[in-house]
Formats: structure tokens, C-alpha cells, sequence
């Protein structure tokens, strides 16, 4: 499969940085940062990244399974995770998800029908002393109120 | 950037370029005794460097404590195969974000401490593996090691002292359980984050079966102090048995939440009331977490007169752990706080093993019933015994770390469990919301 010259290069640079013979630990980096480019891990995806790392695609399948953030189905432009573990759970993290489930009207993992935002229930993100804390994509967002948080919606409905 | 004021009461040792302009680069570092202590590093031997560690008193701050100086020790230094260093910045654990800031804001102590630690062991290739999520991390770092390589801090024959060194980033892809060192070695290898049985341990068979030192983020970062300042003063501004000081993680009913520096030993009670503000809206503490959601829950009685230290956590039965003290006020449902636990952990448990695979989801539904106002009075003591019985019995310590927390919520707050019986709506989740109205 074609991929960009920037994840060309990303998939270089990976495989030159694990000992000879230790390819197969740029696996789950290459399949990370593909994903983040083509929305999903695709069925090429695999057979390519297997490829490279020289295992077979069911290898590459067997491990990808493990990882929460790996995922086959495409989500939304913007996927939105926020976090109701315990710190977040004790400043409104809870609330924060309800409110951004009836607002968006979907729920844990769910894409919005035009396809742009979806929803996710995450653990603990490294924010739990800005709680309540959530991401979009891979930009944190602190201290969240239900307020805030429909004003973010709203600019990621704008940035469309 | 910093996301919360300084408080007087630090004692900046590994936050002292935080809120330097330009703190992550290398010129900020370098102007402010940056690779000080690497070059002092060059004269000294091996030996020299983890005698440094070791009077230094710095236990391991990723959660279990261990002693960074005697880890060091026990890499085979003459094994003919190359030995790694790991860095682990999966920085998971529930209430714990302190890694965050040390590798946002001072990138080039977590080199310089790596490289200090390359030193003592004789490794020339290290790995940083950061949490997925950690992304603008993971090019924070990317771009102060090609700063550093290209300065000649890292590479071939540095500073002309014939020793090189490789140093790498690594993302995970979401998963507590890599958190854990041979899960993050299996990890790193590009397999499922499954652990590996020990001993061996890392030290000896680690990163692709070669000896490894693994520390965390903050243990390395202390490194560049120690060996600049000497180990004897970084011993004294903590207490025997634990040196320095610890990145102090406060969340929860705070009013001043926020990650704060604080020298080892430094009293609970004051730090809630004095760097953290006290609790928010004036209320009363009811329960303190002190080191990540795997920590044993103390009651509000026994934060008196503690102080915050791997002993005096260890006589009141629970630990230090990661730094991520949660505060919870007496408002606080812990029935509700034990169930978003046990569902952590339930979510996280890699399966591999049937105690904590079962264990974790068996209490987990418990909990739920019980919140849901559906429990029944055995079930009290049978989740308490089911955490009993995961304890020690599982293959590595995540089934501990769900048993803790669990064990001592139904023993110090029995009452509570009670106090849902009988199709009861959750008495202190009404508390709240009248608060809240
Ligand atoms: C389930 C589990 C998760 C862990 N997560 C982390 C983590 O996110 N970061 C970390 O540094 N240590 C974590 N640890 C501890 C590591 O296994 C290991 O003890 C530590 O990284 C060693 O470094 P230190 O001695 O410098 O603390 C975890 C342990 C367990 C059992
Ligand atoms: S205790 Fe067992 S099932 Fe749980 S995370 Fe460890 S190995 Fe996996
Ligand atoms: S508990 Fe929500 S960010 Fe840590």
C-alpha cells in the first residue's frame, strides 16, 4: 500500500530504532501513528505493517487486540475521551460524561452521524490535578464544565 | 507550561527550571548546570556513580520504592551482551501526573539522568516508552533528543569521551498493565502486554533479553542533582531510608489541586492545609489516597501526624506509591469510589492470569449491585473476601493493586456498604447534590 512521505519516513526511522533482528518492536509504534493518518487500522494496514516487521498479519492481529487504542472501525474527525476515573470522578468527571452523551446523542465508542465526533469513556489520561479532564484526538482539555464543554463542541462543529 | 501556582512550601530540586522561558531547550538547560553532572559522571567509575545513587537514598518513584542505587547494582556489568536503559513514562496509575510536567518542561534532565545511568551499567542504547495518549510528550522528547544529538550530548564519542549512547522514544497504545515492567518489556518487544515471570528480573534479563535498568521518569530526573550536588545532600533534604524529594500529585476535593515538589517526609495534614488549601467548601476530609488508586485508603484519623514517606505509609499499612495523593471529602460515596476502582482494574486486568481476570470483574459487578441499591449483607463480607483471596495470588501485582484499595474501603468503611442496604438510594450521593443545587 502507498503511504505518505511522512509516514514513510516515521516507518524508518522506527525500524532503525530497535537492535538487528528486533524489528517486530516497531510494530505497535507504526500501527499507532498509521492509524492516526488513515482513521483506522485497516485489513492493508496489517498485511503492511506485517510486512515490515516480518511476522505474519495474524501476528500483527493477535496484538493490535490488546490495545485500547488501536481500533479497526474509523471514528469520528474529532474523538472525544473523557476521563471519569477516581480524580475525575470526584470533580465532576461523571456529569461531564452524561452531559457530553444526551448532547452529542450517542454513547461509550459511538460516532455522531455526520461522522465528526465520537465518544469515548477513558481511564485515567495524566490530568487527574486538572480534573475534570478530557482529550480531543491527543489535545488535553483541563478542568472541564458542562459549560466548557459545549463550547468546545460547538468550535469542533465550526472547524468542520 | 505550568498548570498550577508554585507553593512556598517546595523545595524545587527536579522542578527548578519550571517556569524558565524556553525550559525544554537545550540553552535554557546547558545555561542552568545542564550535563553538569554528566561530565562529572565521566570522571568518576562505575562503581563511584552507584555508590553516588545509593548514599543518595532514591527509591524508585514509579510506585514500589526500591532502592534506585542497589537496582543499578545488580545489572551484570561484565555480561558480554549490550545492556538498555528503559525509561518508564506509561505514567497510568489513577491520581498520578507528574512525569507529564518533568518531561514537558525539563526534557534534558530525563537525557542527562539516562546517560548518567548508561554510565553506571555500561549500557549504550536507551528507550524511553511513553503512554500513547502522551502524544505532544512523545515529540517534546523527540525533539530534545535531536537537540541533543546534534549539540553531541548523545551519539558517537560524546563530549570526545569515547562513550556513545542511543536514546529512542516509544509509544504504547493504551494499556495500564504496560505500566508494569516486564509487561512494558513485552511491550517493548512488540508483543501483548503480557508480564513475564520473575526472577529473572530486568536487571538481568530485560529489554530483548539483555540486562536493563528500569526506572521511572522522576526516578531518573533526581540522577542529574545527585551526582552534580553529591548524594549526601540530596539524602538530606529527605528522611533516613528515603532521600530528596517526591512529586506530589494533589486531586480530588482540594482546593488548590495541583503537582507540587515536597521534601520527603513532609506532613500530610499540613499539606493538605497549607500547599493544597484545605478541603474545598470548607468541608471535613473523610478519605486519603496517597500514592495512586493501588494504595490501601486511609480515614481521615489516621492523616494525623503522618507524614509522607515509604515507612510511615508502610506502618500505617498502605504505601507512597506514585505520588498521586487523592482527596476525598465527607460528601464522598465510597462505596462509588471502590466501585470506579474495582471497574478500572476490571477494564485493565490483561486476563492472563484467573484470579485477577475473574476476581476483578466478579467484585466489580458486586459493587455495581450493591450501589444500585440491590445489595445484600453477605455481600459485604464476600467482596471483602474475594479481594482477600485475589491478594498474593495472582501472577503480578495489578491483582494486588485491586485488592488493596478494596480490602480497606469495607474494613474502615463498613458502615457504608450498610448504609446502601435494603434498596436505599446512596445516602451521601443525595448530600452532594443538595450541595451542588
Ligand atoms: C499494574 C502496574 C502498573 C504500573 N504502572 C507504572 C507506571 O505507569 N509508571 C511507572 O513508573 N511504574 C509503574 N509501575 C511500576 C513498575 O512495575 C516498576 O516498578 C517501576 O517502573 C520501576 O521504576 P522505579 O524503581 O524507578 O519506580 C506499575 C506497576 C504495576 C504492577
Ligand atoms: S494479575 Fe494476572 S491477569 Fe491481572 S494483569 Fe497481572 S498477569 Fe494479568
Ligand atoms: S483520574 Fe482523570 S485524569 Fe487521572
Amino acid at each position: 500500500m502507498t503511504l505518505s512521505a511522512e509516514l514513510e519516513a516515521r516507518f524508518d526511522k522506527l525500524l532503525k530504532s530497535y537492535p538487528p533482528g528486533r524489528q517486530r518492536s516497531a510494530m505497535i509504534p507504526m500501527l499507532l501513528y498509521a492509524q492516526d493518518e488513515l482513521g483506522s487500522v485497516t485489513p492493508e494496514l496489517v498485511e503492511e505493517v506485517a510486512r515490515r516487521v516480518g511476522v505474519e498479519p495474524l501476528q500483527v492481529e493477535e496484538v493490535m487486540s490488546y490495545y485500547s487504542m488501536l481500533h479497526r472501525k474509523p471514528l469520528g474527525r474529532y474523538h472525544v475521551q473523557i476521563c471519569t476515573n477516581i480524580s475525575c470522578l470526584l470533580t465532576g468527571g461523571e456529569e461531564l460524561w452524561q452531559h457530553a452523551c444526551k448532547k452529542l446523542g450517542i454513547g461509550h465508542k459511538e460516532v455522531t452521524a455526520d461522522g465528526q465526533v465520537s465518544l469515548e469513556e477513558v481511564e485515567c489520561i495524566g490530568a487527574c490535578s486538572w480534573a475534570p479532564a478530557l482529550q480531543v484526538n491527543y489535545a488535553f482539555h483541563h478542568q472541564m464544565t458542562p459549560e466548557k464543554l459545549d463550547r468546545l463542541l460547538d468550535s469542533l462543529r465550526k472547524a468542520q | 507550561m505550568l498548570y498550577n501556582e508554585p507553593s512556598p512550601h517546595e523545595v524545587k530540586v527536579l522542578t527548578r527550571r519550571f517556569g524558565l522561558e524556553n525550559s525544554a531547550s537545550l540553552d535554557t538547560y546547558l545555561a542552568t548546570d545542564g550535563f553538569k553532572a554528566f561530565k562529572k559522571a565521566l570522571e568518576m567509575t562505575p562503581e563511584q556513580i552507584i555508590e553516588e545513587v545509593k548514599i543518595s537514598n532514591l527509591r524508585g518513584r514509579g510506585g514500589a520504592g526500591f532502592p534506585a542505587g542497589l537496582k543499578w547494582s545488580f545489572v551484570p556489568r561484565n555480561s558480554p551482551k549490550p545492556k538498555y536503559i528503559v525509561v518508564n513514562a506509561d505514567e497510568s496509575e489513577p491520581g498520578t501526573c507528574k512525569d507529564r510536567l518533568l518531561m514537558e518542561n525539563d526534557p534534558h534532565q530525563l537525557i542527562e539522568g539516562v546517560l548518567i545511568a548508561g554510565l553506571a551499567v555500561d549500557a549504550h542504547a536507551g528507550y524511553i516508552y511513553i503512554r500513547g495518549e502522551y502524544r505532544y510528550l512523545i515529540e517534546i522528547m523527540d525533539r530534545a533528543i535531536a537537540e541533543a544529538y546534534s549539540c553531541g550530548y548523545l551519539g558517537k564519542n560524546i563530549l570526545g569521551s569515547n562513550f556513545h549512547f542511543d536514546l529512542y522514544t516509544h509509544t504504547g497504545a493504551g494499556a495500564y498493565e504496560c505500566g508494569e515492567e516486564s509487561a512494558l518489556l513485552e511491550s517493548l518487544e512488540g508483543k501483548r502486554g503480557v508480564p513475564r515471570i520473575r526472577p529473572p528480573f530486568p536487571a538481568v534479563v530485560g529489554a530483548f533479553q539483555c540486562p536493563t535498568v528500569l526506572n521511572n521518569v522522576e526516578t531518573y530526573c533526581a540522577v542529574p542533582a545527585i551526582i552534580r550536588d553529591g548524594g549526601a545532600a540530596f539524602a538530606a533534604l529527605g528522611v533516613p531510608k528515603a532521600g530528596g524529594t517526591k512529586l506530589t500529585c494533589l486531586s480530588g476535593h482540594i482546593n488548590k489541586p495541583g503537582v507540587y515538589e515536597l521534601p520527603l517526609g513532609f506532613p500530610v495534614m499540613k499539606m493538605i492545609e497549607e500547599v493544597g488549601g484545605g478541603i474545598r467548601g470548607g468541608k471535613k476530609l473523610k478519605a486519603f489516597i496517597p500514592g495512586g488508586s493501588s494504595c490501601p485508603v486511609l480515614t481521615a484519623e489516621e492523616c494525623q501526624d503522618l507524614t509522607m514517606d515509604y515507612d510511615a505509609m508502610a506502618r500505617k499499612k498502605t504505601m507512597l506509591g506514585s505520588g498521586g495523593v487523592v482527596i476525598m471529602d465527607e460528601d464522598t460515596c465510597m462505596v462509588r469510589a471502590a466501585l470506579r476502582i474495582m471497574r478500572f482494574y476490571a477494564h485493565e486486568s490483561c486476563g492472563w492470569c484467573i484470579p485477577c481476570r475473574e476476581g476483578t470483574t466478579w467484585i466489580r459487578k458486586l459493587l455495581q449491585r450493591f450501589h444500585d441499591g440491590m445489595g445484600q449483607r453477605s455481600d459485604i463480607a464476600l467482596i471483602g473476601d474475594l479481594a482477600k483471596n485475589m491478594f498474593g495470588r495472582t501472577f503480578c501485582p495489578l491483582g494486588d493493586a485491586a485488592a488493596m484499595p478494596t480490602m480497606s474501603i469495607v474494613e474502615k468503611f463498613y458502615h457504608e456498604f450498610e448504609d446502601h442496604l435494603d434498596g436505599k438510594p446512596c445516602p451521601y450521593e443525595k448530600a452532594r447534590q443538595l450541595v451542588m443545587a
